[in-house]
């Protein structure tokens, strides 16, 4: 690293057994100016308790209005290697597989053309080009797509959809992740490069309610995998747990949140009427217990962090949906439908989830075409202010209906 | 004009299939059962065969380099097929057992770590920070360092009572949406912004950042002709939505700046429904290089939850199990008024019931 770049606090964070950013970042200061004065602001802002990037900038590739983050130094006459410092957002393939070939390909563009440092991956999933100048965006563009690669999503548009790991190496995915993210992420270009919502819209795909991708908690519209029959039993390999010595009763029995669980002996038995799908069970026991056979997904919506309006979970939307080999047509129906009633009566800045509070969700459902269902509330209303449509008026008049 | 390849664009990711391992593509939602041969390493099995997966930790924010000696290392034992997890740990797919222990001796001489499966600390998924923010309230990979110096050891083992997720937010927006994680640690703002008359007429939209204010705290006004905006500063709950819309209205405040810390949320569904974190410690002071306020509050927490919570539980589920007012009497946390929500639903949390442990 050049003798001249001191940084006794980030030097600190070399210790340790967790790996070091600053040993990494370290690694390419030679090289590029632009890692040394990215060392420099931040042992700067590490004396001084306070970070000294501005606020955004629009920049971007022609054509598109997302994917790329401006990002100039506050301080560009002291550190003018970071007085550009963008970030391009790539989109990530679905699940976040790779090989070596590939990669190797997108660290040389960015070795030529940024910083060399990037997130793997983004809270929504893209792969980040962390740190480079605006003249080389285009080129950088110019040289994914060469490749094979395109921009991921930023500001008020469709983010970057992504998925757990599913099918490709979970036995409890329950649809196929991977093809839905890249079939809406494929299909839903439009909304993805040039933002034209209200706000952001994330989603993402889970294969089983473990939801190893948060889509419950970080996504506008979740994809989460379930199944409607019963869980799939094989009384042999349950009979290998007890005889290893598994505590059933403690870890599996006792824990069920519906206790529909009973042992008798070397014997498993589930009353599937009464089991939510929880998973906890299964996880326990792979291989002798398994989801079944009549699979597919919920769909959540609402998901947020807290700005605007506070952080929330997504809730149900469609409590199960199939799409038999792959034929995604009903679900990008329905997120049309969804997306047109929020473009129409969603505000500036209102993310879906902060839309339906405001609006309740009767009406949301009304106008977008779906049928209310006990499985979309923990309870039915516990307040008597009701909005009543329909009502008899005096003489014979028939009931008045919408 | 010159001659240059069309220029393409709205292509979309490759498609994944290429990237898939050839074991992967054969037992593609065929896959029968996992099983764990030790911490980071897991095996799936299909009927094609099985497939051994060797986690490490990355510090998410990577170079080139560590990536290069991450695929070496890939093209050496696993057939140049890797992945990343939705935690940010880098997996290997290996087809051959034998070169499970090769592979985890070269992953420690690069100075890495395996682990971060079944009942571990995984990989803390964190934001950006000082590296790269406008507005963090702290820096994200430095706090995450600090914090996982401490807490390695729950990393390459599996001793805790069930999973244990950890993650870092640099500020209120949580980019990391660090609000349904066992534990959080989440860089806030105390003090109302600081209004730059002179720009803020030129750069922000006037009724956009009026709006912008979920407290309506936010008022236009006019200094010397200009018109600009005036904060009611006890309406402001420095959550930083005018400063989202409005670059004249920056918050960092070296002084007051620092960290909370959040614990109890959780996403899976496994037993109990998915839930939010709630606050531990309203405010701990930024400490750079090294943070020793937060890492010994986070430490104390997953020592006090490895001790006391029964197999399985997560720490919101152990918390809902003894009550919170032994979470906070054991922890030594001091509960104070800002325990006590006051924004939208606040009254939910409130105690609407005699159910308390004397």
């Amino acid at each position: 690293m050049a003798d001249d770049l001191k940084t006794p606090l980030l030097d600190e964070l070399e210790k340790g057994p967790w790996p070091s950013f600053v040993t990494d970042i370290k690694s390419c200061a030679d090289k590029s100016e632009m890692c040394r004065d990215l060392l420099g602001q931040l042992e700067k802002s590490y004396e001084d308790k306070r970070g000294y990037w501005k606020h955004g900038g629009l920049v971007g590739v022609m054509g598109y209005g997302g994917g790329v983050i401006g990002r100039y130094s506050a301080l560009p006459e002291e550190f003018p290697g970071v007085s550009h410092f963008h970030t391009v957002r790539v989109n990530q393939p679905s699940g976040w597989f790779y090989t070596t070939s590939a990669l190797r390909e997108i660290l040389d563009i960015w070795e030529e053309h940024g910083s060399g440092l990037t997130n793997m991956h983004g809270s929504t999933g893209d792969m980040v080009l962390l740190g480079t100048r605006t003249e080389e965006l285009e080129p950088i563009f110019r040289a994914l797509t060469e490749k094979g690669w395109d921009l991921g999503g930023s500001g008020s548009d469709l983010r970057t959809p992504s998925c757990c790991v599913g099918p490709a190496r979970c036995e409890n995915a329950c649809f196929d992740t991977l093809a839905v993210t890249y079939d809406l992420t494929k299909s839903y270009q439009d909304e993805l490069h040039r933002p034209m919502f209200n706000y952001k819209y994330k989603i993402k795909a889970s294969g089983c309610p473990n939801d190893c991708t948060a889509a419950i908690a970080r996504s506008d519209m979740g994809l989460i995998g379930i199944w409607k029959d019963d869980i799939k039993v094989d009384q042999a390999k349950f009979a290998e747990f007890v005889d290893k010595g598994m505590d059933i009763q403690g870890a599996v029995v006792d824990l069920c949140p519906t206790s529909c669980i009973s042992v008798d002996g070397k014997e498993i038995t589930i009353d599937n009427s009464n089991c939510v799908k929880c998973m906890h069970c299964i996880n326990r026991l792979p291989g002798a217990l398994a989801v079944g056979d009549d699979k597919g997904f919920a769909v959540t919506l609402g998901a947020k962090a807290p700005i605007v309006e506070g952080a929330l979970f997504g809730s149900v939307i469609i409590p199960f949906m199939k799409c038999e080999d792959n034929d995604f047509e009903e679900l990008h129906d329905l997120i049309e439908r969804i997306w047109e009633f929020w473009d129409e009566y969603g505000t500036a800045r209102e993310r879906i989830g902060e839309f339906i509070e405001r609006i309740s969700l009767a009406t949301f459902l009304e106008g977008v075409g779906l049928e209310a269902s006990p499985k979309m509330v923990k309870a039915p209303r516990d307040n008597p202010y009701i909005f009543y449509e329909e009502y008899y008026e005096e003489e014979g008049a028939s009931a008045s209906e919408e | 004009m010159a001659t240059e390849a069309k220029r393409v664009t709205d292509i979309g990711p490759p498609h994944y299939d290429q990237f898939l391992h050839p074991m992967i593509k054969a037992n593609y939602g065929k896959w029968e059962v996992h099983g764990s041969i030790k911490p980071g390493v897991l095996s799936h099995t299909g009927p094609a065969g099985t497939i051994y997966t060797v986690r490490c930790a990355s510090p998410r924010l990577v170079s080139i380099n560590f990536l290069r000696n991450i695929m070496d290392l890939a093209d050496k034992y696993s057939d140049g097929y890797f992945r990343f997890t939705s935690r940010n740990n880098v997996e290997f797919l290996l087809e051959k057992s034998e070169n499970i222990d090769p592979l985890i001796e070269d992953l420690n001489a690069m100075g890495t770590l395996v682990g971060g499966t079944n009942n571990a600390i995984s990989n803390v998924v964190h934001t950006q920070g000082w590296v790269h923010c406008h507005s963090a309230a702290t820096d994200a990979s430095g706090l995450v360092k600090a914090v996982m110096d401490e807490l390695a050891e729950y990393f390459t083992s599996e001793k805790l009572p069930h999973k244990l997720r950890v993650a870092v937010a640099c500020c209120l927006n949580m980019c990391g949406a660090v609000h349904a994680s066992d534990i959080a640690i989440l860089g806030l703002h105390r003090t109302p912004p600081r209004i730059d008359n002179n720009t803020l007429p030129n750069q922000c939209e006037i009724p956009t950042t009026v709006a912008s204010c979920p407290n309506n705290a936010i008022r236009p006004t006019s200094i010397e002709g200009k018109t600009t905006v005036k904060v009611d500063e006890d309406k402001c709950m420095y959550c930083g939505n005018c400063f989202t819309v409005c670059p004249a209205m920056p918050l960092a405040d070296p002084l007051n700046d620092g960290v909370s810390i959040w614990v109890g949320g959780k996403i899976s569904n496994a037993r109990t429904e998915p839930m939010f974190t709630k606050l531990a410690i309203p405010y701990l002071p930024n400490n750079p290089p090294r943070w020793p306020e937060v890492t010994s509050a986070v430490k104390n927490i997953v020592e006090l939850y490895a001790d006391n919570a029964r197999p399985f539980e997560r720490v919101g589920e152990w918390i809902n199990r003894i009550g919170w007012e032994k979470f906070f009497d054991i922890t030594g946390i001091e509960f104070t008024k800002y325990h006590l929500d006051d924004f939208r639903h606040a009254g939910t949390t409130y105690r609407r019931s005699l159910h308390n442990r004397y």
